[in-house]
């Protein structure tokens, strides 16, 4: 029988990782971090982190980033700037990132869910491309051009 | 009375999507210190907020506090200006001046009568009220005749907060806060040397969708001023090793330890800079090597010097400061005299430091 195919996103700690936790906050968090997937997957709650109200030193930043990892879905919303929704390579942890129009940071958050709210198309949203749609056949069945 | 449109309906008029309505209230939630879980919550508010109008006065400053807000970057002051609020009169800001600025106040002030917001930047000098003036009219009239309509007092900066810089020893103006003059508004006190930018637009944006914050004693919002730095200091692990920096460019100091000796006052400072830090998240004083002065304190100038440790004997400035504050509730030329009566013993008590100091060790 052939071996699995190792899975470099699943590895206990990539390889050469910059580890300088011993006194800064990225370790604290990254446990929060595991409290909060096993209680998503135990029971179903999801976990919103504002990594704005976390102390960061020099260094946390790159701890916190390397032991997560990149993992297979990396999504750009446009709305009003750009997002960045990125899974980690932890599935169920999501960085989520909102610039403005200028390209500077506004609020990032790790979300513990199984999919971030912001992905989803919003309700009203959906009502709104409803009539969009239906005045956009109105205007082809009465032939006029769109 | 004009009827302001909801956020909601200029938003929508905008053409601003939901989702992207969703990703502002992630970040006000932010801004406000409040849970994540609590941006729906924000949504909801914000959709049946109309847009406040908003009177900001400045008085005797430094115009640092209107520097540092139109530096916010979340939300920017122009999305606060244009979707949140409805800034009417700024002296700095604005374009118009003389008589058609002040034709803007009376304007804003009589179809808002008892909802507007009043900010207000710097001290109201009242040994002299000459020493501060704008339109022929002193601060301390201008600020009355505003307040007797307002809904509430945003103080921004120290200054306004509990007299700031112009209120340090000898008090040669005899500089007040707002609170020593009105007493009968709800003041939110948003105190700092200047405030960090989001920690202001974060405090207008609370009033806007859940009112007046919960406050401190010192009258400042609990969600940005309930911690002191210390307690979220990225050096207090060493604080509590005991590793000091003995001066500016020892090893310590190399090695990032805890700035504590060289008289951070973070221990007894209470701000959000620690977290939310300044010039969008980059740094704070302390990370850039400098201990923090306690800039939202009140009388943080006359602390005996800014480079010697919490724990040195700081004779009787606060004593001092103290008395200043509570019989300056007696506003006028009683604050006139206090400020006459402690500034020879100030002169007497006070030190400068200079550069040699700061190569000192403790
Ligand atoms: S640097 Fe200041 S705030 Fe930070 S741990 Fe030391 S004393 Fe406390």
């Amino acid at each position: 029988m052939m071996a699995p195919i190792a899975d470099p996103r699943f590895s206990p700690m990539p390889a050469g990782m910059f580890f300088s936790a011993s006194v800064g906050n990225a370790l604290p968090l990254l446990h929060q971090i595991r409290h909060a997937l096993t209680a998503l997957l135990t029971g179903g709650t999801e976990t919103i982190i504002d990594l704005g109200a976390i102390p960061f030193g020099p260094g946390d930043e790159a701890v916190l980033e390397e032991t997560l990892g990149t993992g297979e879905v990396h999504a750009v919303l446009t709305a009003m700037g750009e997002s960045h929704v990125r899974e980690t390579a932890i599935p169920g942890v999501w960085r989520i990132d909102h610039r403005d129009m200028a390209g500077a940071l506004q609020s990032r958050f790790v979300e513990i869910t199984m999919m971030p709210d912001i992905l989803k198309t919003q309700r009203e949203d959906a009502v709104r491309g409803l009539k969009v749609l239906e005045d956009r056949l109105a205007a082809l069945d009465g032939g006029t051009p769109v | 009375m004009k009827t302001r449109p909801l956020l909601s309906e200029t938003m929508a008029a905008h053409g601003v999507s939901r989702r992207t309505f969703m990703k502002y209230c992630a970040t006000l939630a932010s801004v406000m210190a409040l849970p994540p879980a609590l941006a729906p919550r924000i949504a909801q508010a914000l959709e049946r907020a109309r847009r406040p109008s908003v009177i900001w006065l400045s008085f005797q400053e430094c115009t640092g506090c209107t520097e540092s807000i139109t530096r916010s970057h979340a939300p920017t002051i122009e999305e606060m200006i244009f979707n949140t609020i409805s800034l009417d009169y700024q002296d700095t800001l604005q374009a118009a001046a003389g008589h058609q600025a002040e034709a803007a106040r009376h304007q804003a002030m009589k179809e808002n009568y008892g909802k507007y917001l009043v900010v207000v930047e710097g001290s109201i000098p009242v040994a002299n009220p000459a020493y501060s003036c704008f339109a022929g009219r002193s601060n301390l009239d201008v600020l009355k005749e505003t307040a007797a309509g307002a809904a509430a007092i945003v103080t921004v900066g120290t200054c306004a907060a509990y007299g700031g810089i112009p209120h340090a020893m000898p008090n040669p103006t005899g500089a007040r806060a707002v609170s020593d003059i009105i007493t009968d508004k709800p003041i939110i006190n948003v105190p700092g040397c200047p405030p960090i930018p989001v920690v202001m637009t974060g405090v207008l944006a609370h009033f806007l969708t859940f009112g007046v914050p919960e406050l401190d004693d010192l009258g400042r919002p609990k969600a940005f001023y309930g911690d002191v730095i210390h307690d979220r200091c990225y050096r207090r692990p060493f604080y509590d090793k005991g590793l000091f920096a003995e001066t500016f460019d020892d090893e310590g100091a190399r090695a990032g330890w805890c700035l504590y000796k060289l008289g951070c006052k973070g221990p007894t400072t209470h701000s959000v800079c620690a977290t939310v830090k300044w010039n969008g998240g980059v740094s704070f004083p302390i990370q850039s090597g400098h201990p923090c002065l306690g800039c939202t304190q009140p009388d943080f100038w006359d602390g005996g010097g800014f480079y010697k440790p919490l724990s040195v004997p700081t004779g009787d400035y606060r004593a001092l400061a103290a008395g200043g504050v509570g019989v300056g509730a007696v506003v006028g030329a009683a604050g006139a005299l206090v400020g006459r009566g402690v500034k020879a013993e100030a002169a007497r008590k006070h030190e400068t430091v200079d550069a040699h100091d700061l190569e000192k060790p403790s």
